[in-house]
Order: structure tokens, then sequence, then C-alpha cells
């Protein structure tokens, strides 16, 4: 199965060379270098303060590296604006807190980039944004306000906000830890149906259920550095480190 | 088995209630007693002063001086039309929208037809009736033309111009020039109001974005600027307004007194409400700014599209409150010599015949003043909550 996958997918769609990240004197990123090929679906797992999440911020600029080079679909990340917007415009970006606008509908919130960024016209806007309400499950929501949503409901909206953009890439920052356990399924469910779609995504997460199900590869970070990684086969069955297994023992 | 408890139902009637409150045990009845005792010493005090010992002449023959200032007897029609404009646009703005315009225009209306059965002269009785008649029409026409929204809501935006130049004059034969030295009483504090607030917001938001920029340069410069503003007493800015202002104007350009004045309100609560901003905009989670950066939104499209509309709404109660101070502190024109509301009643007690009457004239201000702060902060408060609607 991996190697007709890697058949398909030879292209690069993002490419990190020995990127280097300081919080300060903490060094958050240690030379983290990885390749992740078009179609992928990788899991990023370690414990907390372990740099992951700031690794997946890197990539869309939302935290900035002080060495280092990434190279998102072709687009090399400078300080140009120009290439950090491009970048942005392929990458859609899902958050632990969710971050929908309070101040605008469920359906604003999903055309609001669109139309604005992309300047599709607000009919098109609109349509494309009911199609993906129906497609995370929850077209009747259009109308109301975030505030009036569970957050599993919110957390779909999310998805469903950067899936509007049509991105080739979906980072995902945590996307259960902040919901009750019994909501964490309808968001994982989604998430699942999205890999099947072929779209590149990269989830940071403690879900390892979602990961030996969905991923192709495991990513296991601790103190700004890349410990180790494989298939989730590789990882569960065989770990070849002893931080990994460690790390594996405590939140199975 | 389960079974479904009602809430208690709550059947303490008013003497039920007097008697758990305010008369359980001789103390508090003593306390109640002594307290009923004071507010009716008080009441009865007051209200004996304003119908039998105050003598409200005073206000009978200078109405029009309190209203309108010295503006020209044989031009008054233009103050009336400006009026009339605005009572048109509030009946159709009531009929277009309902809600808080709605409650405000029929107040608005009523005071009209209340006040059209005071014995004014015929031409005065008139106008007030045509106002009155305005609102209704106004109204009306919303109601079945839900088309004239757009044209409403510009109209809004122009009338401020229009009725300045109204008031002014194009110095034709038609609308000859109304010198602002004669402009006054309650329409120039009106004026002067609402110049101070539509110029200021738009000033004190930038302000507070560039309080908030990442550029050094513009940073400083707001910081600089609402400091300096902020340290230095209104009376003061005022007087600077006359004297300094001259300066730095190029060479022809004058500016009569009125406008100073207004510059100089402008000029100060811009800097008040750029610091009020500023608490809206750092009440914004960092959260927002990432989703929009991440969905490719530039920062200015970020600025106003996300974070400008929650900041803003967060500090409604702060602006308004605000405005509210700007429109009393309008008063402090008179110190330049501008005779606005307070201002002209002050100037009327000071004539000898209505010696010792200043405490009708302050009355009457306190109550005028009372009126129309009490309006904003109503309208202030059915906007939160109208634009309450799901938020956090």
């Amino acid at each position: 199965m991996t190697i007709i996958n890697q058949e398909q997918t030879t292209e690069d769609i993002i490419i990190c060379r020995n990127i280097h990240k300081w919080y300060g004197k903490h060094h958050a990123l240690n030379d983290i270098s990885m390749t992740i090929k078009k179609g992928e679906v990788v899991v990023i797992f370690g414990p907390s303060g372990s740099g992951k999440s700031s690794f997946i911020r890197t990539l869309n600029a939302l935290e900035e590296i002080q060495s280092g080079q990434i190279i998102v679909d072709g687009i090399e990340l400078s300080h140009d604006l120009a290439n950090i917007e491009a970048i942005r415009m392929e990458t859609g970006m899902v958050f632990q807190q969710f971050n929908l606008f309070p101040h605008m509908t469920v359906l604003s919130n999903i055309t609001l980039a669109p139309i604005w960024v992309r300047k599709w016209p607000k009919a098109k806007a609109e349509k494309v944004a009911m199609e993906l309400l129906e497609r995370v499950g929850i077209p009747e929501q259009a109308h109301k306000y975030p505030g009036q949503l569970s957050g599993g409901q919110q957390q779909r909206v999310a998805i469903a906000r950067a899936l509007a953009m049509q991105p080739k890439i979906l980072l995902f920052d945590e996307p259960t830890s902040a919901l009750d356990p019994e909501m964490i399924k309808e968001v994982l469910d989604v998430m699942k149906e999205l890999a099947k779609t072929g779209i590149t995504m990269i989830v940071v997460t403690h879900e390892m259920g979602f990961a030996r199900e969905v991923a192709d590869r495991l990513v296991f970070f601790d103190e700004g550095r890349i410990i180790e990684q494989g298939t989730p086969y590789d990882i569960f069955n065989n770990a070849q480190q002893d931080r990994t297994k460690l790390f594996l023992s405590q939140i199975l | 088995m389960e079974t479904k408890m009602e809430p208690p139902k709550n059947t303490i009637g008013i003497i039920g209630w007097l008697r758990k409150n305010l008369f359980n045990g001789w103390f508090n009845s003593l306390l109640t007693i002594i307290f009923l005792w004071i507010v009716f010493t008080v009441l009865y005090a007051a209200l004996k002063w304003v119908f039998v010992t105050a003598d409200w002449t005073v206000i009978v023959v200078n109405l029009r001086l309190l209203l309108v200032g010295q503006y020209p007897q044989d031009q008054i029609f233009r103050v009336w039309l400006a009026l009339t404009l605005v009572s048109t646009l509030t009946g159709l703005s009531w009929g277009l929208w309902k809600g808080t315009i709605g409650n405000l225009a029929i107040a608005l209306g009523a005071s009209f037809l209340i006040l059209s059965l005071f014995p004014f002269s015929g031409e005065v009785k008139t106008w007030l009736l045509v106002n009155a008649t305005a609102i209704g029409l106004g109204y009306v026409l919303g109601r079945y033309f839900p088309i004239l929204r757009k044209p409403t809501a510009a109209s809004w935006i122009l009338l401020f111009p229009f009725i300045i130049v109204l008031l002014r004059g194009l110095g034709t034969s038609w609308l000859p020039i109304v010198g602002t030295n004669l402009w006054g009483g309650l329409m120039l504090t009106f004026l002067l109001a609402i110049v101070a607030i539509v110029f200021s917001f738009p000033l004190g938001v930038l302000l507070a974005l560039g309080r908030t920029s990442k550029l050094p340069l513009v940073r400083y410069l707001s910081i600089g600027y609402i400091e300096l503003i902020r340290g230095v007493p209104l009376i003061t800015i005022l007087f600077m307004a006359q004297l300094m202002l001259p300066l730095f104007l190029p060479e022809g350009v004058t500016l009569d007194r009125v406008l100073r004045a207004m510059a100089g309100l402008t000029l100060f609560s811009a800097a008040y409400l750029a610091e009020n901003v500023r608490s809206g905009l750092q009440s914004i989670p960092r959260g927002q700014y990432e989703a929009a950066q991440a969905l490719g939104l530039s920062n200015f499209k970020t600025t106003f599209l996300i974070v400008l509309p929650q900041a803003l709404r967060a500090v409604i109660p702060i602006l308004v409150g605000q405005f509210i101070a700007l429109f009393k502190d309008t008063s402090l024109v008179s110190i330049v010599g501008i005779l606005d509301f307070l201002g002209i009643g002050r100037s009327i007690v000071a004539q000898p015949e209505f010696l010792g009457r200043q405490r009708e004239i302050l009355i009457f201000a306190a109550a005028i003043y009372f009126v129309f702060s009490y309006a904003m902060s109503y309208a202030s408060r059915r906007l939160e909550k109208s634009l309450g609607v799901g938020e956090r």
C-alpha cells in the first residue's frame, strides 16, 4: 500500500531544511528537517512543550523561524509578505480553540476569506460554503452564531472555513484537545473523511487511534527535535527509541 | 419514579413584601419611617419650589435666545427646516428599521405634540405640528417602501453637512450668510457635540490603531499625541484652539471662533476615544488574528473585518459614556466667549431684570441636558442588546 502511494505522489509539497527557532533562550525547534509528499497524512505527536505546535505554525508563518528553509508548494517562505500570503492561500489551518469569528454567522465565517481574498462573488462563496457545511454535517446551523453551537459543531465549522479556500494542505493544531469527550468523535470522523480525499494533512494530536487508522506517517517530537518517525505499524509495534516507547506507554 | 416538579409560585403580595423587607423588626421599621419622612420632606420642598416659588417667566421670555441664540428672527425658518429634516429622517428610519429608533421617534413626535399645546406663537405651533407630521409621514413612507433604506442611510450621512450649509447660508438672496457669531443656544450645543463626536470617532480609531501599530514612527507619534492631549485640561485646549490654531493655518485661511472651538473639542475627544478603543483592541484574543491570517487575510483586512468590529462592540458603553460627557463638556466653550446653551443662560441671569433667577435657568438647563444624555444612554443600551446576538 505504501509503495502505491509513493508512486502516485512523488511530488514533495512541503520541504523543511534545518529549521531553528528560539523563544528567548528556549530552543523550541532544534534542527528540524522534514519532507512531506502530496496527499500524505502526517501525525505529529509528543509531550507538551516538545515543539510540535510551534513546528506546524511555522509552516504558514504564524511563527517566524530564525534559521533554516521552508518551501511550501514550491513557494519559499521568506519575509516577503506576498510569499507569506500566497502560502497561506494554499494552507488551511484548524486551531485547538476553534478561533471562529464570534461577530459573524457560521455562513459568513466560511465565506469571508473566499470573498475577500479570492474575490469570489458572494453567491458562489455561499454555495460552496453550504456544500462544505453539508460535508461536515451541519448545514442547518448556517445562520447561527458560533457562540450558539457546541464545541464539536464549532470545530466542524472551523474545518469547513479552512476548506473554503480550497487549500492543498490542511494543518490541524490539536483539533480535539479542547473538546468534551463525546464530541471528539464527530470531529475525528470528519477528519477521516477528509484524509480519504487525498488532501495533504498535517495533524498535531494525541488521538493515537486516529493516527493508527489514518496516518501514512507518525512523527515523534521531543525537546524541539524529531526523535523518530515511521509508519503507524513501525511506531506502535517496533519503536526504536526509548523515549518514544516511554511516551507511548504513558498515553496508550 | 420520576415526578415533574414545578418551581414554587411566588405567593407574597405587596403587603407581604413590605412586611418581609421593610418592616421586619422594630429597628428596620424605624429606619423605613425615618427614610420615608426624609424623602417626603425633600420632595415636598422641591415640588413646592417648582410649582409655587419659582418664576418661570425668565425661561418663557428668553426661550428663543436659549434655543437658537441670536440667530436672526427672519431667518429662523432655516433652523425649523433643519429640524424638520431630522424629523423626517427619524420617521423614515422608524418605518424602515423599527426598534430603538422607533421609540426615539415616538418620544420626539410626542414632545412636538405636547409642546404645540403650550401658548406659543402661531408660527411656532405650525412648525411643531409640521415636525410631528413629518415623523408620521416618514413612518408611513418607510413602512411601505423598504426600497428607501439605502437612500435614508445616505441621507443621514449627508444631513449634517447640509444642515451646516443651510444654517450658515450661501450668500444668495434666498440664503444670506448668518455668521457663526450669531449662532448660539441649544442649537449650537448640538452642533458642537455632533461635530466633535462625528470627527473625533474616526480620528480616535486611527490613533488607537496607530498606538498598537508595529511601525515605531506611527506608534510614537500616536502615543505622543494621546499623552500630550490627555495631559492638558479641556479649557486650555479650547483657549489654545482660539489663539494658536490660526498660527498653523496658511495665510488667507481663517477659521471663525465656533469652528476653532469645534476643532479643539474634536482633537481633545479623539485622544480619549483612542484609549477607549485601544482597550477594546486589547480584549481581542490572539487566536482571532491568527485565524484571520491563516485564511490569507492581509493585516488591513484583518483589522477592519475581524478586529475592529469586535473591539468597537466591546467598548460601546464606554464610548457612549464619553460622548455623553463630551455633550456636556461643550458648555465649556462659553469660556472663550461662545454662547452655547449654558453660556446664554448665564448671560441672561447677568441682566438686571432677571437678577436672582439663576435657579430657574440652571434647573431648566439641567433638565434639557438630562433628557438628551438619557436618550443617548437609552439608545446605547438598546444597541448593545441588539448587537449582543451570538456574543461569546
